[in-house]
């Protein structure tokens, strides 16, 4: 790839996106892909031949739009008239929107808006409505806007210009730089500042060097880096070629579940793609830097997100943990010095680099920068996957966005963090979305789950419930993990059944503390979390159960 | 079983880090990884034999035995637990006549819990052979038993059995 040939593919790649007058974007994630967007796609398809019209409307498949309870979702843009998004469409719907939609608009006056005819309205969902409105867009920037599966699309939105800049004109202390400025922490839970790890990584010596990125989302009930690689994979790509440069990488390697196969397909495409085009592979741009990278699936073991387990993993080993250091940085795969960087926190760096460090640390708050992508889920009338500034508060989060709760009866807590987090009760709503806050109230931002609970959920049983996940996810290598856990659930269990005692309890918070100070990794460490919090803000409910 | 193996081998044999991508392989064309086809790869890829069930059981992911024709894996994540799961499990496992990690005695229905399938907006969740099935009720189990039964009717699988 040379780089009068980079302007040439994107002019062309923008000329045919704007050769329709029609766009129809489809939500083809996984999410609408269950609601049934395939049968609709295809009710599409066949009316816009059947109306003639299907060589000026473009389907475009994309990821995820977002409202995920409300699909399949439809967004219409037809040139010079306002955007219409409709939900929960079906087929005979799909049919009556493009004879009665799409085919008197596309014959309107240029400026003249359509109205929607009212037995569609039903359909429609308001585009400023809050779910929509209070977020804020950069890493979900191009999910819901382009195809996935075509470079083009991505090309005609800005897409590897970062990359082009990072190539040409910047050295690979200035990146790393950049990114520093930019305040960006590590989107994957841990939150440590990734300018900082990538500077760690630079000076190390080695035949090889890898960076690797960990799309080994596990925690039940998020969906975030899913979607991300599923909805702009190029972007993840882009990013990891930054941060290549910046350490000095050799190779990549995108580890992540098996559980994902839209995911792992789009990225499969989107390599050969990228390879094609020559963002990939050898003197990118002209340059002497070159690189290329490949996929590894994991095989559903929670452990495995964390980096040295992962690591194991991807060399084809059981995924178990071993004491840092040596610091993958130093020592990482195949003994080779080796970056490990999250689904978001890639797809966060082109923008980085494009707009600059200062305009990402404008946003957010002084220690948490930028945005986090969250998977609003639980009783909340909008669930969905949404983008938001660090520093909103839980309540605009959950009562704006996502609409307040879906039963009619009160909101108790929200859960952070998955199994590594904790609960935090409806009195501290007003607490702003930051790593430090959060973790003051005995959660953690974690990867970005976010569950709302009410009323009629139980405390003991949350607790219980993400205990059973990670003593069943302990790889089993440190005792206070693999007996803590175990024994710690067991006790649990008791109290639950209301066959505890108030020793029980006391032991219970005993053993939690061991299991933080004692286990080896992340996830022993963290295992304990979800009953310590729910001991903390709601022992009540443990008492009911021990006196009754 | 040996070809899908000895393919598996030719895809992956002197790639870095692809023991587990092999096994995978195996087990996306026959349902599970079958005895004979780690003996397979463990002789053609020189892994030993014990070194590839040390993969095989630690990971959650990968089956030993044949699993039923129509799998059915109930989603345990957290906004699936939390908006029913527990009782649709109950549904399958009354309507089935069967407990988790088991198969119908026909050999048809295998029932199984999984991790989140992150669907969490369409919670709860419950995927047969990929085939995912939203917003559920108890009383929508019946109708997707049914369907499956169509699909692989008992009589058709006792000649394919002969």
């Amino acid at each position: 790839m040379q780089l009068t040939e980079f302007d040439k593919i994107v002019e062309a790649a923008k000329a045919k996106s704007a050769a329709f007058k029609c766009n129809l974007y489809c939500c083809y994630s996984t999410g609408c892909v269950s609601s049934g967007c395939g049968d609709v796609v295809k009710a599409v398809q066949e009316a816009l031949v059947s109306h003639g019209c299907d060589k000026v409307v473009r389907i475009v498949k994309t990821g995820c739009m977002g409202l995920c309870s409300h699909g399949p979702l439809m967004r219409v843009e037809v040139e010079g008239q306002k955007p219409v998004l409709y939900s929960e469409i079906r087929p005979l719907v799909a049919r009556l929107i493009i004879a009665e939609h799409i085919v008197p608009a596309l014959s309107l006056e240029k400026g003249a808006d359509f109205n929607v005819p009212d037995f569609l309205s039903g359909f429609v969902l308001p585009l400023d409505i809050p779910f929509f409105s209070k977020q804020m867009k950069i890493v979900l920037a191009n999910t819901g806007h382009i195809d996935p599966e075509l470079i083009d699309d991505y090309l005609a939105r800005g897409g590897y210009q970062a990359l082009k800049k990072v190539l040409t004109e910047m050295t690979p202390q200035q990146v790393v730089e950049e990114v520093l400025t930019s305040g960006l922490r590590g989107r994957g839970g841990g939150g440590y500042p990734t300018g900082l790890k990538w500077k760690n990584a630079a000076p190390s010596q080695g035949a090889e060097k890898f960076v690797i990125c960990n799309g080994d989302e596990g925690d039940p009930g998020a969906y975030m880096d899913r979607s991300v690689l599923e909805g702009d994979p190029q972007c993840v790509i882009e990013g990891m070629l930054i941060a290549a440069y910046a350490i000095g990488a050799t190779s990549g390697w995108f580890y992540i579940r098996t559980e994902y196969p839209l995911a792992v397909d789009r990225v499969e495409k989107a390599i050969k793609q990228a390879r094609k085009a020559g963002f990939l592979g050898k003197n990118i741009f002209g340059t002497k830097f070159s690189f290329d990278c490949d996929i590894r699936l994991g095989a559903g073991a929670f452990v495995c997100g964390e980096e040295t387990a992962l690591i194991a993993s991807i060399e084809g080993r059981r995924g178990t943990p071993h004491p840092r250091p040596p610091y993958p940085s130093q020592k990482g795969l195949w003994g080779m010095p080796s970056c490990v960087n999250n689904v978001e926190t890639l797809a966060n760096v082109p923008h980085i680099l494009m707009k600059g460090g200062a305009w990402y640390a404008s946003i957010g708050t002084p220690e948490s920068r930028g945005t986090k992508v969250f998977a609003l889920t639980g009783k909340v009338k909008h669930s969905g996957l949404i983008e938001v500034p660090m520093g909103m508060t839980l309540r605009t989060i959950i009562e704006e966005i996502g609409g307040g709760p879906s039963t009619g009866k009160k909101i108790k807590a929200v859960q952070t963090g998955g199994p590594s987090g904790g609960v935090i009760p409806s009195e501290f709503l007003d607490t702003p979305v930051c790593y430090d806050q959060l973790k003051k109230l005995g959660s953690i931002m974690g990867s970005g789950g976010m569950i709302v609970l009410d009323e009629d959920d139980n405390m003991v049983d949350i607790a219980a419930f993400y205990l059973d996940f990670t003593a069943d996810e302990s790889c089993g290598q440190c005792s206070p993990c693999r007996i803590g856990g175990r024994q710690l659930l067991e006790l649990l269990k008791k109290v639950k059944s209301g066959k505890g005692s108030m020793d029980d309890l006391a032991l219970i918070k005993r053993l939690s503390l061991t299991m933080k100070k004692a286990s080896l990794c992340g996830l022993g460490q963290t295992a304990p979390n979800p009953v310590l919090s729910t001991l903390k803000y709601f022992e009540n409910e443990y008492l009911e159960r021990i006196k009754n | 079983m040996i070809d899908i193996a000895a393919l598996a081998v030719k895809k992956w044999k002197g790639e870095r880090g692809s023991l587990i991508m092999a096994l995978h392989e195996i087990q996306n064309q026959m349902g599970y990884v079958p005895r004979e086809a780690t003996m397979e790869i463990s002789s053609q890829m020189n892994v030993p034999l014990a070194r590839i069930y040390e993969v095989l059981t630690f990971y959650n992911y990968f089956k030993l035995e044949a699993p039923g024709k129509a799998v059915i894996s109930i989603c345990t994540g957290t906004a699936c637990y939390l908006k029913g799961a527990p009782a649709l499990l109950d549904e399958f496992k009354k309507d089935l006549g069967i407990g988790v990690d088991e198969a119908t005695s026909d050999g048809i229905f295998h029932l199984q819990c999984v991790r989140c399938l992150g669907c969490c907006g369409l919670a709860p969740v419950v995927s047969v052979n990929g085939k995912i099935y939203g917003k559920l009720k108890p009383s929508d189990i019946k109708p997707i038993i049914a369907e499956w039964r169509e699909v692989f009717p008992a009589k058709e699988t006792a000649n394919a059995a002969n």
